[in-house]
């Protein structure tokens, strides 16, 4: 299904296409990396609302990103149980490594670091989510080797994927 | 010997599968709800149970579901809450990942109590392993016939959506899911008129926690007299406890309500790190007042630790050892409602963007004399004066902090410094 299907297909779940406004966000963001403007208007006129109750919500949740970030979004949890269990270390660690402070992406475009709150996965802290995936119980030889397989990964990434991520691509 | 029924499926192979449910006796609940039980009966025996909401507040589901009118011109929806963001918590995450059926089967019994067709479960965008498991759930389940159309040859009816949430801690809070489920900003409403009344589109809403309705299938199927045999009477039950930070096995845990927070942070949990010893524990979530060491002797139900006052919450027990500055803890805390708190009131936004400056610099070394009663102040601006629970939350926690080690704030304005790192 293209995008506009798989809005669509979201906004039959609900009586009210102002409902369907956050799942098309998550599909519209899927497809293109983030959501600048005329993505956030695209979404308006597939589902048919106003312009303004897409921009709110894009600009309220934490998870609509508005700005490009890197391919792999190192989203590390720096919540209390994290903390305890030494985020800040892991956090130093990736400043230093990879050559950003938190917030900032890598120059390849490959990395952006961010903290984030609870994961609730604290059973495993520290924790960090990079796309989908959650990795747990961390330490620094772990988030090495993770980078590695991140990068290893990067090389076999496609076209469409890098260009999705705002990178140039092969 | 406990034993667990909330966990059972947990190490179960591939126990998130309709095969393995089914396997177990799934789906047998929701059957006999049908065949044996009206709708009314089904409420009668949640309250007989005395089973409550295990989302943090502890309000009796029964007279929740028992709120909703008999008769509506609107349709009725259930709501589960799956937002798990209270930090400290991770059970109903597990509970999706590994056993979604039970509760696919639980919101089915309860839909049917209160009369909705319809049911939205908000789950946070975090959990994309959850998610995909439920969404592959409901699909199964449907095949089945167990949610559709006339459902085990029934006059019921009844089918399950997913909402993603998209980051916003506020969300946990009911009226604010709403909100978000209705496309709008999460921001709580003014109450009245409540949920049951008029909630999601301006109909009848019932929200209930994963872990709530995860309880229904084994009160109808075991009766409400094994529910209240659990734990304390007004109580009951069987509870998950997420355990995590200074503990040799972090991890989530079934047992009865109202055993000692002692007990299942000491002998469950493996107590503290070699060489360590406890120093406080938050019983349920970082919203939850934290409890010194020396008070650790209290039962793990909404009662007893109210009457310490702290509470139970969603129990995530986060435990904090002795090499731990607790101006920190406190920090972090106040800067998590900070950022959380959804704009909606002056109070909550502003006020708690005042405590985190004035915690940040006490911290670094350069408090003056008088923050402490800054913070008293400020906690006073705060609570009980916001539309939701998120600002009682923040000024709660910071208050037990002060009670408690006041003597580590005081240390950190006079001498300048933190002694701990």
């Amino acid at each position: 299904m293209n995008m506009r299907e798989q809005i669509e297909a979201a906004a039959a779940r609900y009586p009210d296409q102002r409902s369907a406004i956050m799942p098309a966000l998550l599909i519209a963001q899927k497809e293109h990396g983030h959501l600048p403007g005329p993505v956030l208007e695209e979404v308006s006129d597939i589902l048919g609302v106003e312009r303004v109750w897409v921009y709110e919500l894009a600009t309220f949740y934490t998870l609509f990103h508005t700005e490009p970030v890197g391919l792999f979004h190192l989203q590390l949890c720096d919540n209390l149980s994290c903390m305890l269990r030494r985020s800040e270390d892991l956090l130093r660690h990736l400043e230093t490594v990879l050559g950003i402070e938190k917030g900032g992406t890598t120059p390849d475009g490959l990395f952006t670091l961010s903290t984030v709150e609870c994961l609730g996965a604290c059973e495993m802290a520290p924790v960090m989510q990079v796309g989908d995936d959650y990795h747990g119980d961390l330490d620094i030889a772990r988030i090495d080797a993770l980078l590695d397989r991140l990068r290893a990964a990067a090389g076999q990434a496609t076209g469409a994927e890098l260009a999705a991520a705002g990178l140039p691509g092969e | 010997m406990f034993e667990p029924v909330l966990l059972r499926n947990m190490d179960v192979p591939d126990g998130h599968l309709l095969s393995s449910y089914e396997a177990g006796g799934g789906y047998q609940a929701l059957a006999k709800a049908l065949r044996e039980h009206t709708p009314d009966e089904i409420i009668d025996l949640v309250k007989q149970s005395n089973l409550r909401g295990r989302g943090g507040a502890g309000f009796p589901t029964g007279l929740k579901w028992s709120f909703v009118p008999k008769r509506a011109d609107k349709p009725k929806y259930l709501c589960c809450n799956a937002d798990e963001g209270e930090p400290g918590t991770f059970k109903d995450r597990i509970i999706m990942e590994r056993d979604p059926h039970q509760l696919i089967e639980g919101m089915a019994i309860s839909a049917y109590a209160i009369g909705a067709e319809t049911a939205y479960v908000y789950i946070r965008g975090e959990y994309v392993l959850a998610i995909h498991r439920l969404e592959q759930a409901i699909a199964e389940a449907h095949a089945k016939g167990y949610l559709g159309t006339r459902i085990l040859g029934s006059d019921f009816n009844f089918v399950v959506h997913i909402h993603c949430g998209a980051g916003a801690y506020i969300c946990g809070e009911e009226t604010a899911m709403l909100d978000s489920l209705e496309g709008k900003r999460a921001q709580p409403r003014l109450k009245p008129p409540f949920p049951a009344v008029a909630g999601l589109y301006a109909s009848p809403t019932v929200i209930n926690n994963v872990e709530t309705l995860v309880c229904v299938p084994h009160i109808v199927a075991r009766g409400p007299d094994w529910f209240r045999s659990i734990g304390p009477d007004k109580s009951p039950g069987p509870k998950l406890y997420c355990l995590s930070g200074h503990v040799r096995n972090p991890g989530l845990y079934e047992l009865p309500m109202g055993i000692s927070l002692r007990e299942l942070v000491e002998d469950r949990a493996g107590g503290p790190p070699p060489g360590r010893r406890i120093k406080a524990v938050i019983p349920g979530g970082v919203s939850a007042p934290l409890i010194p060491e020396r008070g650790l002797d209290v039962g793990m139900d909404f009662d007893s630790l109210a009457a310490v006052g702290s509470m139970l919450g969603s129990a995530g027990v986060i435990v904090i050892d002795d090499s731990t500055c607790m101006v920190k803890v406190a920090t972090r805390i106040i800067e998590f409602f900070h950022h959380e708190s959804c704009g909606k009131c002056t109070p909550c936004r502003e006020g708690l963007n005042w405590v985190v400056k004035v915690l940040r610099r006490v911290e670094a070394g350069q408090g003056v004399p008088d923050d402490l009663e800054q913070l008293e102040a400020l906690c006073k601006g705060i609570f009980g004066n916001t539309f939701c629970a998120l600002g009682d939350g923040a000024a709660m926690g910071l208050r037990a902090a002060l009670a408690h080690f006041e003597h580590e704030f005081v240390a950190h304005i006079e001498e300048g410094r933190c002694s701990f790192h």
